[in-house]
């Protein structure tokens, strides 16, 4: 796998290099949160199932105080919300669970070609099981047809599934409008929020969400906790995955990890108080950091809609480099090509191929994530950084030249070998 | 207000010191184990420096340890590798066994009156049936402390071509917990019963192929999907490289006062599993009459945190299912205590339980009848 490395670069004591633009694969714990955790590892450790002594008393609560933090976001009652070690375990219990348990009546799961690697992959296994999937396409902006969901809804569909934010192009999907044709037509509704929670408001009421994942080291939380949101009224049921002791109403048993369930909690208050102004601030970085690549770098393309689409992501691709070339020349930017499970191959993204981006340009993409902890110094630092490798590195490619000349790549033909 | 005297230590432990350092320190720094940048790779290797030290202290190969969000996790999913063999569990197993095992139809072993599980009834059930099995076998229980043959066992699974799953959550960090002396095909072990953070486990194999539970991204081999805990399996890690087995041998001492102590002043008192060899530092018993739950708070009152059985029954207090696997009926089954001590309790606190226990117990308190 990846080689080892002596470097530790935390955010802390190394603030300017390498500059962390991958919000996307994992945000730095809040400080914030981690004194909130702190206490519930060695002074009040506690078992929040053992329900007859102080200890567990004050485990329990906090555990639920933090619930309440997790449903307060997103709109839910805190009885909706189910903790799990993450939005990978959340996604499989959602689509697993509720296909499962409506099996004898009904076999269709209805989900998007640009979902998370966990979606697909448990999608894929409910194939193998007999289950039918339709994959709906997206369009060259990355947002899902309406037109082509509604078509696609049959009476055997149990669930659907369409990702609130897409982890690679940051692009917002038309949530409520999803949310609208799934109640009407009877199907539920299952969303995986795990980049779209704390960086835009949700409302499962208002939205007619009926599931929906949750991540906390997204969210400058934790990692290995996660939340899963269960609706009650119209209620969902579910077959648990992980059985035994019972806890979370049956959904999921497991000691519940209650310094991580804490830090979820404050992750979650700080999001709902901050968003707001992080937005906006983000915004400003964001078209701070897209407008000084494009005022010095022709042929360079946005994938994903700009406008529908998080603040703390861009995703570009850079014409007439070599990707390997352009990960390598930006080493001083903690960035990636594609989503973090999957960055260690060599393929093209998948997600930008739904979007009908060419094979090339696929190669050549960086995901850049702002994030809460991301400067305008930062932001002024990659734009240069960038620029002068993109510049060197199209300065000894041929093809650069040949387009210069005017000459229209596409039209040669090359020789096979 | 002062903290009551902890005696739990089997539902779940305080983080050592040093493990809540690593964790902190881990907290503070950033990076998905799967990002090739500077950050993911110190990620990584945080991670796997923990993974190797695990792989170390259990006698497996590195790539044999699986990450997961604990013991539970480590349990469901060991069982849900069975394929097409039939189960058969011990009858004393956790619920995160027994419960998927019962619904899946499993055969059940029967325990003697000591807690010790019959390996007779084992070979029966193995030769009963000719599809292959797999055997889920605690290493310690956590209701009685109870050790198992593990060993036995396996040999004799291996021997009609059965494989053995070890639930040794209870085990590790407390006695010596070793994959190959054991000849399991898979243990479980959990963080947070010896001095790790709670939200880490690991299913371990001697080679076993599993497949996921959990489906996404190809982390931990492509056997369980997720972002990993990197803070919490940091702070697993050298949790791990810090278990003392020595001062086990201290705990035993202070376990065997206080049982000595409770024997002593009240002849009627029943230990569970007294006669055999059991984790150091538990002791299950029962003074018949009161009911678990009534002594519980009664010494919660008195600063004093025990249990009635396990913690996962959803805050019910219920017979534990162990002792009356032992034999014994639903009135000793209900009056059980447990009482779970680590490496920070002293002779002090034996001497304020027994002052508490002696209030409690004494012909003027409140007698109210178990529950029928």
């Amino acid at each position: 796998m990846n080689s080892m490395n002596n470097s530790s670069p935390t955010l802390e004591n190394r603030p300017k290099l390498p500059v962390y633009l991958d919000y996307q694969a994992t945000t730095p714990c809040d400080p914030r949160v981690v004194q909130a955790m702190l206490p519930y590892f060695t002074e009040k450790f506690g078992n929040p199932h053992s329900r007859n002594h102080s200890y567990g008393w004050e485990s329990e609560e906090a555990v639920e105080k933090a619930r309440k933090q997790v449903a307060d976001l997103i709109g839910a009652d805190e009885k909706e919300i189910i903790f799990t070690s993450g939005a990978t375990e959340s996604n499989n219990l959602a689509l697993k669970g509720v296909a499962h348990f409506y099996k004898d009546r009904k076999d269709h799961i209805i989900t998007v070609a640009t979902e998370h690697k966990c979606v697909l992959d448990s999608c894929r296994h409910l194939e193998l099981e007999g289950f039918k999937v339709t994959y709906l396409p997206v369009q060259q902006n990355g947002l899902v047809d309406l037109e082509q969901l509604k078509a696609a809804i049959t009476d055997k569909t149990s669930i659907v599934s369409i990702m609130s934010v897409n982890n690679e192009i940051g692009v917002i999907q038309p949530i409520a409008e999803i949310g609208a044709i799934c109640r009407e037509r009877g199907v539920f509704f299952h969303t995986d929020a795990a980049q779209a929670a704390g960086k835009i408001p949700l409302d499962v009421n208002a939205m007619k969400i009926d599931l929906m994942s949750i991540s906390g080291h997204k969210i400058y939380g934790p990692k290995g906790i996660g939340a899963l949101f269960v609706r009650r009224k119209p209620r969902v049921r579910m077959e648990a995955m992980i059985h035994g002791g019972g806890q979370e109403r049956g959904f999921r048993s497991g000691t519940l990890p209650t310094p991580l369930i804490v830090g979820l909690g404050e992750a979650c208050a700080i999001a709902q108080k901050e968003m707001g102004a992080e937005a906006e601030r983000l915004k400003g970085l964001r078209d701070r950091l897209f407008n000084g690549l494009k005022a010095k770098l022709p042929d360079i393309y946005l994938n994903g809609d700009l406008d529908r689409r998080i603040p703390g992501n861009l995703n570009v691709s850079f014409a007439y480099v070599e990707g390997e070339g352009l990960m390598m020349g930006v080493k001083d930017l903690a960035v990636s090509s594609g989503s973090a499970c999957t960055s260690a191959s060599l393929e093209p993204s998948y997600v930008l191929r739904a979007l009908g981006v060419e094979e090339e340009l696929a190669h050549t993409s960086l995901r850049l994530g702002l994030g809460r902890f991301s400067t305008e110094q930062d932001v002024d630092y990659a734009v240069e950084h960038i620029v002068e490798a993109v510049t060197r590195l199209r300065a000894m490619s041929p093809l650069w030249e040949m387009a210069q000349e005017g000459i229209d790549i596409k039209s040669i033909e090359w020789a096979d070998h | 207000m002062q903290r009551a005297i902890y005696m739990d230590w089997n539902a779940t432990a305080p983080v050592r010191p040093e493990a809540a350092r690593a964790v902190l320190s881990a907290l503070e720094a950033c990076g998905n184990p799967s990002s090739v940048h500077g950050f993911g790779r110190n990620a990584r290797k945080l991670m796997e420096e923990a993974r190797i030290k695990l792989a170390n202290r259990v006698g497996a190969k590195v790539e044999n340890v699986i990450f997961t969000s604990g013991g539970t996790e480590a349990n469901v999913l060991a069982l849900a590798n069975r394929g097409e063999r039939r189960l058969i569990v011990s009858a004393i197993e956790h619920d995160s066994v027994l419960k998927p095992a019962l619904a899946a139809g499993a055969a059940v072993i029967k325990v003697d009156r000591n807690g010790v599980v019959d390996l007779d009834h084992l070979r029966i059930l193995l030769q009963q049936d000719a599809r292959p099995a797999l055997v889920a076998l605690m290493l310690a229980n956590n209701e009685t402390g109870v050790l198992q043959p593990v060993a036995a066992a396996a040999e004799i699974a291996h021997e009609h071509g059965a494989l053995l799953h070890c639930d040794a959550a209870q085990a590790l960090g407390r006695i010596n917990v070793d994959l190959g002396v054991l000849g399991a095909d898979s243990l479980t072990v959990s963080g947070h019963k010896f001095g790790a953070p709670q939200g880490v486990g690991a299913l371990v194999t001697n080679g076993t192929p599993v497949s996921a539970l959990l489906l996404g991204g190809g982390q931990e081999r492509s056997r369980r999907a997720g972002t990993e805990n990197v803070p919490a399996i940091a702070g697993f890690g050298i949790a791990v490289a810090t278990i003392d087995l020595a001062a086990s041998a201290n705990v035993t001492h202070l376990r065997d006062a206080l049982e000595h102590r409770l024997v002593d002043w009240d002849p009627a008192v029943t230990v569970f599993g007294r006669d055999v060899a059991r984790l150091p530092n538990t002791l299950c018993f029962t003074a018949g009459v009161k009911s678990a739950e009534t002594l519980v708070m009664a010494l919660d009152l008195a600063g004093i945190a025990v249990s009635a059985g396990s913690a996962c029954s959803s805050g019910k207090v219920r017979p534990s299912h162990v002792v009356t696997a032992m034999g014994f009926d639903a009135a000793r089954a209900g009056t059980a205590l447990r009482v779970s001590l680590g490496e920070t309790n002293t002779e002090s606190d034996i001497d304020a339980f027994m002052v508490a226990w002696k209030r409690i117990q004494a012909p003027t308190a409140t007698q109210i009848q178990p529950a029928a």
